[in-house]
């Protein structure tokens, strides 16, 4: 028999205070009213290009100031490979944005201003200085000459790195994507521990033990740091935070803590005396680390898709604090 | 970056004199009939490419939200709510002789049908503007906002970054201007909205869609002059009793500094597929890059500490 219709319930005979249109069923008392279910916001139209950029870009970043560092305290082996893993990173980093443009023969469009209210803009600035210094640095090196420029070279671009590793946490915290804009704070922070370990993990594939300590060393803080900051980032982001832990932004969460500790340990443990360790370690860590990124970029693309997370926290904030968003009659 | 305290739009002042005033849209929700004339007018104005028919069998919206393709969306809400509040308390569910089942005293039914036409809000203060990394996106000299189609480069950073979600990658074929063949890509790729007629406001004309309403619910004219007589319009509803008058977006004061495109709706923003509390977050933009300057410092200091200090092995 057909259920009775609550005179204040939609056509589709759902009493109030159950559930919305699309099924979805929300806190008890309240209904998450939405249009047919449809998101609030637009998913982000970037592909697997991004998440690939924060990682080689985050690689680059941390990389040139490894090497600066550890040439400082003549570990030469360190400091040439992870100046030439920099300049790889920097190459493929603007290969890979401009390949994710709809228009990528108008990339240098980007640099046609200066423009700070624009985190990419500003991220393209500090791509083109950082990764240029750092491929002039690693030319220098391989032809032997210029040695002052080399070092010059590699002191910009080893100032210019933490930015570079850094900034992409602000580019999507700048975003209406629910789990990005409200993770702002730990974003930048949690970016830049990805990429101290994967740098240091990075270098340590390709180093004999003897001269490995530090590369291991930043490999096993950043992989700690990191962890510490998505709980922090999870605990904060409350409600919202539930898209870490599902569909693909859930698998990869989960396979990026299981390889980056796993690699870690591994690391840490084994790599002082054994090369295979360090191999496989720093491989597992570097695959733990762009796993991290792709996660942090699936949660955005689900908190976004789902018109739940943005209705909800908005809808509290106005029942709670009052929104000027919109004008009732008085009363 | 005072946000909230200029209430007038970002970048406007540039013009100087050639600066015009502000013009908008009050789209009247209570007078739409959902003709979607303002549909068919912005596609043909606008040169829109047909982007497929889909039966959504969401009452009669076909096109279900703002895109690259439609820049004026009229959305169907369907609701077992009576248009104008009642005078008495609701019946026990299940009470069909109930009056307010049948037509009510003031002639209005328990069954309404809502409709909205939905556009770009062309935000006092637009994330998308302040997010575009070309500059393509820029504040005209009437206070709206609108993409330059030969400076766009298809990055895709205002799609996410607008808190309604009005912006879009076009992913058709491109009618104009199309990408090098070389590339071998033929989709446009750019990101496409409402431009508010720039075109058409540069000839003295108003916007297609409001040219085309049947009944005024789209409204164009001075934003000032549209807030007043908004104002009007909701001390009149609220008199006759209509359930659930409001107004959004009209109060500088609110998340984005005001819309240029504001409405009056008979629900709340949501029911409609609009955020309840939107904000423009470049409002947090200055506290974003403070907090990623410390984060780089620290990674800076903890790489050299981890490098500088402990054991080479």
């Amino acid at each position: 028999m057909r259920e009775e219709l609550h005179p204040l319930s939609d056509v589709n005979g759902k009493p109030p205070g159950t559930t919305s249109w699309d099924g979805s069923i929300t806190e008890a008392g309240t209904e998450m009213r939405s249009y047919y279910g449809r998101p609030v916001i637009k998913e982000p139209v970037w592909t697997w290009e991004i998440p690939a950029y924060f990682f080689t870009g985050g690689l680059a970043g941390a990389s040139a100031v490894l090497s600066t560092a550890a040439k400082l305290t003549g570990n030469e082996p360190l400091s040439k490979r992870a100046l030439y893993i920099g300049a790889v990173a920097d190459l493929v980093s603007p290969a890979l944005l401009i390949s994710d443009l709809g228009r990528p023969e108008r990339f240098h469009h980007m640099l046609r201003v200066v423009k700070i209210t624009s985190p990419m803009n500003v991220g393209s600035w500090v791509l083109l200085v950082s990764g240029g210094a750092s491929n002039t640095a690693a030319v220098l090196e391989l032809l032997g000459r210029l040695k002052p420029v080399k070092l010059l070279a590699g002191a910009v671009s080893s100032l210019a790195g933490p930015l570079l590793a850094t900034y992409t946490g602000v580019l999507i915290a700048d975003t209406a994507v629910p789990v990005w804009h409200e993770g702002r704070r730990e974003l930048p922070w949690i970016f830049g521990a990805s990429a101290m370990a994967s740098a240091g993990a990075a270098a340590s594939v390709f180093l004999r033990p003897e001269d490995a300590g530090p590369a291991r060393r930043l490999a096993v803080a950043g992989v700690l740091a990191e962890g510490a900051l998505m709980q922090l980032m999870e605990v904060r982001l409350g409600k919202i935070g539930e898209v870490y832990r599902q569909g693909a932004a859930g698998k990869l969460s989960w396979a990026a803590k299981g390889l980056a500790t796993g690699g870690a340990a591994l690391l840490a443990r084994r790599g002082k005396r054994s090369r295979a360790a360090l191999v496989l370690g720093g491989a597992m860590v570097c695959a733990g680390e762009m796993c991290l990124r792709w996660a942090v970029f699936k949660a955005g693309l689900q908190s976004a898709r789902d018109p739940k997370y943005v209705v909800e926290p908005q809808r509290e904030r106005a029942d709670r604090r009052g929104t000027k968003a919109t004008t009732k009659p008085d009363a | 970056m005072s946000v909230v305290e200029t209430k007038r739009p970002d970048g406007w002042e540039s013009y100087g004199d050639a600066q015009k005033e502000r013009v908008g849209f009050f789209t009247d929700t209570s007078v739409c009939i959902g003709c979607k004339a303002c549909e068919v007018a912005c596609k043909e104005w606008n040169l829109i490419p047909e982007d497929g028919r889909v039966w959504t069998g969401e009452s009669y919206d076909h096109t279900s939200q703002l895109g690259a393709n439609t820049w004026r969306h009229v959305a169907f809400v369907e609701q077992r709510k009576p248009l104008q509040a009642l005078l008495e308390a609701p019946p026990a569910p299940g009470d069909r002789t109930a009056p307010s089942a049948a037509p009510g005293g003031d002639g209005s039914t328990a069954l309404r049908w809502l409709m909205e036409s939905d556009v770009c809000k062309h935000c006092t203060h637009a994330a998308c503007l302040d997010v575009c990394p070309t500059g393509s996106l820029f504040r005209t000299e009437f206070g709206t906002v609108v993409v330059q189609q030969d400076i766009c480069n298809g990055c895709g950073y205002c799609v996410p970054a607008c808190p309604f979600g009005v912006l879009d990658k076009r992913h058709l074929p491109a009618t104009t201007d199309p990408p090098p063949a070389i590339l071998g890509r033929k989709e446009d790729g750019r990101v496409w909205k409402c431009t508010l007629c720039y075109d058409r406001l540069k000839g003295g004309h108003e916007p297609a869609c409001a040219k085309a309403c049947p009944t005024k619910s789209i409204q164009f004219g001075p934003l000032e002059e549209l807030r007043e007589r908004a104002d009007a319009r909701l001390a009149k509803l609220s008199a006759e009793g209509w359930n659930g008058a409001q107004l959004y977006g009209r109060d500088p004061e609110d998340g984005v500094g005001g819309f240029g495109a504001f409405f009056l709706l008979l629900d709340d923003p949501e029911v409609y597929g609009l955020p309840p509390d939107p904000v423009v977050t470049t409002r947090d933009l200055p506290e974003m890059w403070s907090n990623m300057l410390a984060a780089a410092g620290a990674m800076l200091a903890g790489v050299a500490a981890l490098t500088l200090f402990g054991s080479r092995r």
